[in-house]
């Protein structure tokens, strides 16, 4: 009897130091507070300052009309494509990370680590000083031009390149800011491979891209699948990059979000938007999780 | 009114002068950080509570709520030496931060300093109260143009600080002659790509039907669906909706001409002089920014004292020199040198101010529809 129930309810004060603290947390920042907003979501403004909750889904009636699912729309498809261009960005350099010298390892992580220690901000401001008419990019441009038409070359006046204040500006600047989070779960992913099985592949007789495609990638589908969800829902939330960088069209879900805090001081509708995106993250996590399960079972 | 005023280096201007005033206003920045204290609900109360008490039984300090850089540079510590009382300020940086901090409760601000609509919105949300104005005799330094003002009638509820117009910004190289109508920037694509607007709701509609001939207040339905038509159709020429930083998209080459504030405009002037500001003919949006007292201030009477301290000529003008933005005050006014009395800029010419007026708070339904008409139009 001893044997079982000692350790058990010694674990218990372990468990609860352990857990207790994360838990409140958790529970006090976190849990609370969303649910507040979540239950605004089923409210509506009846003064100024006040919101009643009444249970009415008139604004998730209000947030599905075809102006804000558009919107929605174009944010799912600038993430969509910011992943993919992480993921392809990402990859070789996840792979050149785990197949480096143990020295070289360090100093290539510590290079993807860098960003995160300069503030979003101060990188977005610099990534507008390369980008703008009058920035580094066409600055650079301009003088190759003059220097070419000097030499002889018959072009006509230097035309800056439209590089901001578009959407090309708004997808450039949120790779910038993702790419670490797609290339560390791959490098990850990859680390943990049995290079074994690599060397059997090549053995074998597969090419390098055979055994890439059907060796590598395979076993990576953990890390890919980590690193698409954690670069394309920060991605579909951004709302910072298309403020600054974006051109009048590249309004994105959470500036209109940001709005109805703000200006319109539309709590109950800026919390249903902000769920409507919420429930969209459950379902994608959920949907992983199911085929992730399917994939297992069908291995055993 | 922001933006890479903070890194000088990066917007590829020169760094800013000593004693430059850049005036962080409305930064979305910090959206955040507003509602996340504003959630959190920090107090400022309750540490030091048993201090000893002043004359007027009250303890001898103040809660001061203002925007970045917008007081004098001695104007507190003057403040200080006069009464005896210890002011300590706060920063804003929108609106909507204030109306955020103040609406679960104050947490413990004497006086704050709102712009006109939010006076009245403060007022009707219960958020602020009234002023005794037999505690405020400096209220006779103040121009009567500016004693009641259609948001505030009486000075009741608020006192003038500063004001400020909405015109555009241009680059003078780059425009032919003096652009004195909102037409360039809303209804033609004569400088297609060097265009900047406004990117707030209310801004946008209201100047956009001032140019169709309407009044800021109360317009009807149809013209704001009218407005909406003409941005979407002027959207193309258009660069960027910008985020109250157009002085420094003017300024860095961006853009040439841009919707902004006259206080702006006159900063990035005294950088680079081949800018310039006209209020368009058409007429204009005025804005006030004023003194409240917020429901619920512990000091009420050291507030009063800060007010009319801050409607002192001297101490206005020490304001007026630092900010750079136009003052209400007669007696601040005769302390200020000509360039600041004289600037076309600062104090446009009355002509142009004619048809110029405040706009108002019009209840939350109107602050949804032009929401929701800016959105439609960013998204088409």
């Amino acid at each position: 009897m001893s044997l079982h129930e000692e350790p058990w309810s010694r674990a218990k004060g372990v468990f609860a130091v352990a857990f207790g603290p994360p838990t409140v947390w958790l529970t006090v920042f976190f849990l609370a507070p969303l649910a507040i907003i979540w239950a605004y979501s089923f409210g509506q403004n009846t003064s100024l300052t006040h919101i009643g909750v009444t249970g009415t889904f008139a604004n998730y009636a209000h947030a599905v009309r075809p102006l804000y699912l558009g919107i929605l729309w174009k944010s799912l498809w600038i993430a969509g494509l910011t992943t993919v261009l992480c993921l392809i960005g990402g990859f070789p350099v996840a792979v050149a990370i785990t197949f480096a010298s143990d020295k070289m390892r360090t100093w290539l992580l510590l290079l993807i680590m860098l960003p995160f220690w300069t503030n979003l901000l101060i990188r977005t401001y610099a990534l507008m000083a390369v980008l703008r008419d009058e920035g580094y990019v066409n600055s650079a441009l301009g003088g190759a031009w003059g220097l070419a038409v000097k030499l002889g070359a018959p072009l006509g006046a230097f035309h800056p390149l439209p590089l901001l204040h578009n959407d090309f500006a708004v997808v450039l600047g949120l790779v910038e800011v993702q790419l670490p989070f797609m290339v560390l779960p791959l490098y990850a992913a990859l680390d943990r491979l049995d290079r074994s099985l690599l060397e059997a592949s090549l053995d074998l007789g597969a090419g390098h891209l055979t055994t890439f495609a059907r060796v590598v990638v395979p076993l990576a589908m953990p890390g890919i699948v980590s690193g698409v969800l954690v670069t394309f829902i920060p991605s579909v939330g951004a709302y910072l990059t298309p403020d600054l960088l974006g051109g009048p069209s590249s309004q994105m879900i959470a500036n209109v979000i940001e709005n109805q805090f703000k200006n319109a001081d539309d709590w109950p509708f800026g919390a249903a938007l902000s769920f409507l995106l919420m429930y969209m993250t459950f379902v994608a996590i959920a949907v992983q999780a199911m085929v992730e399960r399917a994939r297992r079972e069908k291995r055993s | 009114m922001e933006g890479a005023a903070p890194l000088p280096g990066f917007a590829g201007a020169p760094p800013a002068s000593q004693g430059e005033i850049v005036r962080m206003r409305r930064s979305r920045r910090s959206l955040l950080a507003g509602l996340g204290a504003a959630a959190v609900g920090i107090t400022l109360e309750g540490c030091g509570a048993a201090a000893r008490k002043g004359a007027n039984g009250e303890e001898p300090r103040l809660n001061l709520y203002n925007w970045d850089n917008y007081i004098g540079d001695t104007t507190l510590a003057d403040f200080g030496q006069a009464t005896g009382v210890k002011a300590k300020m706060s920063l804003f940086s929108t609106n909507d931060e204030l109306f955020a901090k103040l609406r679960p409760g104050n947490p413990g601000f004497d006086v704050i300093v709102p712009s006109n609509e939010y006076v009245t919105r403060l007022r009707i949300a219960g958020l602020i109260q009234q002023l005794d104005h037999s505690k405020l005799p400096n209220l006779k330094n103040i121009l009567p143009a500016f004693l009641n003002p259609p948001f505030d009638p009486g000075r009741r509820w608020s006192a003038p600080y500063t004001w400020l117009v909405q015109g555009l910004g241009y680059r003078k190289s780059k425009i032919d002659g003096v652009p004195d109508s909102w037409k360039w920037v809303m209804d033609s694509d004569r400088y297609k790509g060097r265009i900047g607007l406004f990117s707030e709701a209310d801004d946008l509609i209201e100047l956009g039907a001032k140019y169709l001939g309407y009044s800021v207040r109360n317009i009807p339905r149809p013209v704001i669906d009218r407005v909406a038509e003409m941005y979407i159709r002027q959207k193309p020429n258009v660069t960027v909706f910008h985020h109250d930083d157009g002085q420094d998209l003017l300024m860095a080459g961006d853009i040439d001409i841009v919707m902004d504030y006259n206080g702006d405009i006159a900063r990035v002037m005294q950088e680079d002089p081949d800018l310039a500001f006209v209020v368009p003919r058409e007429g204009s949006v005025l804005n006030a920014d004023c003194l409240c007292i917020p429901a619920g201030a512990p000091r009420p009477d050291n507030a009063h004292k800060f007010i009319n301290f801050i409607l002192d000529g001297k101490a206005g003008a020490g304001i007026a020199e630092a900010t750079r933005y136009p003052t209400p005050n007669a007696a601040a006014l005769a302390l200020m040198p000509a360039d600041y009395r004289d600037s076309p800029t600062i104090f446009p010419p009355a002509a142009a101010l004619a048809n110029c007026e405040y706009a108002d708070f019009e209840g939350l339904d109107r602050a949804h529809l032009y929401d929701e008409t800016v959105t439609r139009i960013f998204a088409a």
